[in-house]
């Protein structure tokens, strides 16, 4: 065993103690946070799940016009609409009744941030997940029906909480949902074939 | 071996023998004499203090049922909702473990409401029992957690939608809101990656929080000692022996009284197990009994019954984002109750006619929210849940000022006790 060694100077250096405590804690926290990564990252989407979500497609041709295709891209239902000209100038005429009438606060890529919010206006392509709390707003396309009222130009309807769009997903007034349905990335690599998940900024998968 | 009665709170007399030894090695008698019998309770609880000790039965019924559950259990897209049938038809008394947990959620919600009410009543959250209330809060919370992403696991339609409506809610935030959501959910939608992390917290980190939390509520409840329906303080009279004037110990006439109060309940609790498991849809509901289907969206998406005061706000506010920061808000309101109640007195009972109109509303708009949680979201029923709404937060926003108003009862020196 050591003997005891007696130090000539035996008061103890408080300042000192207090910075190696600090610079001990503080390694550790930087420490903490370092491991605390990987086990963060694991929440992310796993290689497998990024992999499914490659991008689908569709024939637009096959789709009677005035009818509706629901396809699905990263377990998202898309909803894609070949308009008529009737349900293109049913987009008119209701601006004042649309919380966000220029997608000035909604999301969709450059090119369908216009009217159709589309790249062609009869083809309407949108993610079909209310963007109040994800249910699956309900095709309502016929103008002025019944059910919802002489106003209604047209569009969807979500049963969950009621957000109404119209025909091209912008959301009305009154609505518990604050912006219009999402579109996806698209793009049509030959005339009428769609593929989502794919443009000018998205390339493939994940 | 003799009964030893030694005087309560003292130190325990020398215990010979094997229990002498481990007594050496263990503070047994310790324990029993600082927080059983020699903790002392004031001698005049009511009813209302039933429900703590409820909790604490529910938590132990809660976990000893989900352990068994989890044996046959198969968490997954492909197995979830097979494997609850499996439970259900061919293991060997699995509907009723099922039934007791499934049951066992709602009676805990119960319990824990009644036990918050309690607080309300008698000002159980004041100095000083801030933190006693806090730890209280945080139990809450995580039992909300734990609540949702149990009803997530059988994986019918209605536990993948809804599901994917409280995820969402965190879409909501600015800016991290997106991002954030794909990382909880580990997918882009809900999927078997988010179904398996649920069972994971379900069943493992949610549980241990409650349980150090409930622990941590509990230490602090001893150090404070509990307050009694007059909110007074009975550590202010104390007798020649050192000991509350209008304290009893705990065990054994505590935990006689709370013994009676588990055979009432479970004599209710079994009544629903084995008579109406599901509760007319509010404990179970009907669309959980198909499998979940991203595809297809239940016609009318409500939570279970102990959410629904909140999804209530939720939906009467026509802004997403403001929705969902109220529906958070509505929660967290409660953490602030010490500081927002300013009264003179602590109990209902001594308190101005102003401040018992205010809880009565709060308690009316709480269970009016309940009811209109669970209907379509339409009509009278948004504008009555707006109204409700308001005064919700009116309650507390408005506490600071009409605690301080009108003229209180004189408050009683000792505790309001009649022997029967």
């Amino acid at each position: 065993m050591a003997e005891n060694v007696v130090v000539g100077d035996d008061a103890v250096d408080l300042s000192r103690r207090k910075f190696l405590t600090t610079a001990t804690v503080a390694t550790g926290a930087v420490g903490a946070v370092f491991a605390a990564v990987p086990f963060i990252a694991s929440w992310s989407p796993s290689e497998r799940a990024k992999a499914l979500g490659a991008p689908s497609e569709l024939d637009v041709s096959k789709i009677e016009p005035g009818q509706m295709a629901i396809i699905t891209w990263r377990r998202q239902p898309i909803y894609i609409v070949r308009r008529t000209p009737e349900m293109i100038e049913h987009l008119k005429g209701h601006d004042d009744l649309l919380k966000d009438k220029d997608s000035d606060s909604s999301d969709q890529p450059d090119y369908a941030k216009n009217l159709y919010r589309a790249r062609l206006p009869d083809v309407l392509v949108l993610i079909g997940t209310c963007t109040h709390l994800g249910c699956l707003p309900k095709q309502r396309f016929e103008a002025a029906s019944a059910e919802m009222g002489a106003y209604w130009p047209g569009g969807f309807f979500c049963p969950c909480h009621g957000s109404r769009f119209d025909l091209s997903g912008r959301v009305f007034n009154g609505s518990p949902a604050s912006v219009n349905l999402r579109v996806p990335p698209y793009e049509f690599p030959s005339p009428l074939k769609l593929v989502v998940g794919v443009d000018e900024t998205h390339k493939g998968a994940a | 071996m003799a009964a030893v009665h030694g005087p309560q709170g003292s130190n325990p007399p020398e215990r010979k023998g094997f229990y002498g030894w481990l007594n050496k090695r263990l503070p047994i008698d310790n324990f029993i004499s600082s927080q059983l019998t020699g903790y002392y309770a004031p001698k005049n609880f009511n009813i209302w203090y039933f429900f703590g000790s409820l909790a604490l039965l529910v938590l132990v019924l809660q976990l000893a049922t989900g352990i068994f559950l989890t044996m046959f259990y198969k968490p997954g897209e492909a197995t979830s909702f097979d494997s609850v049938e499996f439970i259900m038809r061919e293991v060997n008394f699995g509907w009723l473990i099922r039934y007791l947990h499934s049951t066992g959620a709602s009676a805990f919600f119960i319990v824990v409401y009644l036990h918050m009410f309690r607080a309300f009543l008698y000002g159980s959250y004041r100095a000083p029992r801030e933190l006693l209330w806090i730890f209280g809060m945080l139990v809450y919370l995580a039992l909300m957690a734990e609540a949702f992403m149990g009803y997530v696991l059988p994986w019918g339609n209605m536990s993948f939608w809804g599901a994917q409506v409280i995820v969402n809610l965190f879409s909501t935030i600015p800016a991290v809101g997106p991002p954030l959501v794909e990382w909880i959910r580990g997918d882009y939608g809900i999927a078997d990656a988010t179904l398996n992390r649920f069972f994971s917290l379900h069943v493992v980190a949610v549980p241990l929080a409650l349980l150090l939390l409930v622990m941590l509520h509990l230490v602090a409840l001893h150090e404070t000692g509990s307050n009694n329906p007059d909110g007074i303080e009975i550590k202010k009279k104390l007798g020649p022996d050192g000991n509350p004037l209008d304290g009893i110990p705990f065990h054994p006439y505590y935990t006689v009284k709370d013994i009676f109060g588990v055979g009432v309940f479970f004599v209710l609790f079994t009544i629903v197990v084995f008579f109406v498991p599901t509760f007319g849809g509010l404990f179970l509901e009907g669309p959980n009994f198909e499998p979940a289907n991203p595809m297809s969206t239940p016609e009318h998406i409500a939570p279970v019954w102990y959410f629904t005061p909140y999804y209530a706000i939720l939906r009467a506010v026509p802004n997403q984002r403001m929705g969902a920061l109220l529906m958070a808000l509505a929660v967290m309101a409660f953490f602030l109750m010490p500081w927002l109640d300013r009264s003179p007195v602590k109990s209902i009972r001594y308190k101005p006619f102003i401040s018992k109109l205010a809880l009565a509303v709060f308690a009316i708009s709480f269970i009016s929210l309940g009811y209109l949680g669970l209907q379509p979201a339409e009509g009278t029923y948004v504008l009555l849940a707006r109204i409700f709404s308001l005064l919700y937060f009116l309650f507390f926003i408005g506490m600071p000022f009409y605690s301080k108003w009108g003229t209180p009862k004189p408050v009683p020196e000792r505790v309001t006790y009649h022997a029967h």
